[in-house]
């Protein structure tokens, strides 16, 4: 299986790749795990995924400037429905505008807009920075066998911003900070977490595993 | 649903090694960052924090190097600070595989660089650490201010107005090391450590002088903390990091109790 991890010149792209290579070896898996800005690699590859630390506008202004990313991404996730997975701003990307500092158009494919969060209780601190549980709104094979609610299995977040979904069928699960937070939004082939799979150990490795194994 | 109250060890790595005094049990070699990561990973700790006091650069390749190599091996969230001068400084270290990067003297020269660090890495990336002393004679009102150069130098700089200037600059967390009380297992500076959670919206790291785990409980409950630092407790097996987690919990603090 080949695994595209796009290079948008986004931080933290080495962990998201042994993440993945760990996840597929103990999916049993084999797989070819690429951190790549070749949009002819991507074109070929069976999962895509886009990670993303950065400023919503300095990470699209990114993602622009990698020659034929954005036509192979439509290509592949749109016309060719490859199972696709955004993590952290790779999954705010996936929504119509980001309006973090200015506004800033995304993808697009998911109905959405990015924008600060405001918790109702104006003591909570922004951003958030840790773990918390999640909750599944619509259930998803990407949460296949993951303790979820309370008492389950906790993801790192850290984000000031979140995607605050228009289609309720695309919310695929959320947490609470003060407020619902989308933490994880999809539809189709397509599925984004505002956490870091790649640094929430044993929830995250699980969640990539899933994917892998995803047959949308 | 609650977002859970970080317990984060702290590693001190010059040229690629951890240097200062860790000595876990059952750890082969405690020079090894990656080992000591691992074993940090294992135990339940919410973020490892990594300053390097690293003066060449090639020891910082090294220290770039042992970044990488822990990154690979342990899926849990990395700080790392020390040294940050220019934008593609932090760009190398969260390349290398951290999440966050912490800014000090930089911070303190030039506060607009934290400025034009948010704008490219976003606010959640960007840490400012502060150390401070207590400036203020006893008896009058507290006054502190802001030290650089760990500690040798003083700024003049008043330690709250330094924290909410750099806030509204964009860092999104303060790293809050109290350098009185740094080593001496006295517990957190707690009325510091309030001021400066009180002053901004953004998550407090208390570090500094931690000896017991009630210094964590009150760290969060009278310091205002989002998280709590600590080095030696951990590094020399006087506590561990779940005896540190029950403990909170016990005392009605959400923590993460399984990885």
């Amino acid at each position: 299986m080949r695994i595209a991890i796009i290079d948008y010149g986004s931080g933290n792209l080495r962990s998201a790749q042994k993440a993945f290579e760990r996840a597929s070896g103990e999916a049993g898996i084999t797989a070819d795990v690429k951190l790549t800005s070749d949009a002819d690699w991507v074109l070929k590859a069976d999962r895509i995924v886009l990670p993303g630390v950065g400023a919503y506008a300095d990470c699209r202004a990114g993602l622009d400037a990698v020659d034929g990313m954005v036509d192979a991404l439509e290509e592949t996730v749109l016309k060719q429905a490859k199972p696709f997975l955004g993590i952290c701003v790779g999954m705010q990307l996936m929504a119509t505008r980001g309006l973090e500092k200015a506004t800033t158009m995304g993808l697009s494919w998911i109905e959405a807009d990015v924008v600060r969060m405001q918790p109702e209780d104006t003591k909570l601190k922004i951003p958030q920075i840790g773990w918390n549980t999640i909750e599944i709104v619509n259930p998803h094979p990407l949460l296949d066998g993951i303790e979820t609610g309370d008492e389950g299995l906790h993801a790192y977040f850290v984000h000031s911003y979140h995607l605050e979904c228009r289609k309720p069928e695309e919310c695929i699960a959320t947490t609470d900070y003060g407020g619902s937070v989308t933490a994880i939004v999809g539809r189709d082939n397509m599925v984004g977490t505002q956490f870091h799979p790649e640094k929430s150990q044993r929830l995250g490795l699980a969640l990539i595993s899933n994917f892998l194994k995803w047959a949308p | 649903m609650t977002l859970k109250v970080r317990i984060i060890p702290c590693l001190d790595v010059a040229d690629g090694r951890v240097v200062k005094g860790v000595n876990f049990v059952d750890l082969i070699d405690a020079g090894d960052p990656v080992e000591a990561a691992i074993a940090y990973d294992a135990a339940g700790a919410d973020e490892l924090t990594f300053l390097d006091i690293t003066a060449t650069s090639e020891g910082r390749a090294a220290t770039f190097d042992m970044i990488a190599r822990t990154a690979e091996q342990c899926f849990m969230p990395l700080t790392v600070g020390g040294g940050v001068r220019e934008v593609a400084d932090i760009r190398k270290f969260l390349l290398a595989g951290a999440d966050k990067v912490s800014v000090n003297t930089t911070a303190v020269k030039n506060p607009d660089f934290v400025a034009e660090a948010a704008d490219k890495f976003g606010d959640q990336c960007i840490v400012v650490a502060i150390d401070v002393k207590k400036v203020s004679a006893e008896g009058d009102v507290d006054r502190w201010e802001i030290f650089t150069h760990g500690g040798r130098k003083e700024t003049g700089i008043d330690a709250v107005e330094f924290a909410e200037l750099v806030v509204s600059k964009g860092a999104g967390e303060i790293l809050l090391t109290s350098m009185d009380r740094d080593g001496t297992q006295v517990g957190y500076n707690l009325p510091l450590t309030r001021a400066i959670s009180d002053a901004v919206h953004v998550p407090v790291v208390a570090s500094g002088g931690v000896g017991n785990l009630d210094h964590l409980v009150e760290g969060v409950t009278k310091g205002g903390a989002s998280a709590v630092l600590a080095a030696s407790i951990f590094h020399f097996g006087t506590y561990t990091i779940g005896e540190a987690k029950a403990h909170m919990q016990a005392a009605g603090i959400p923590v993460r109790m399984q990885t």
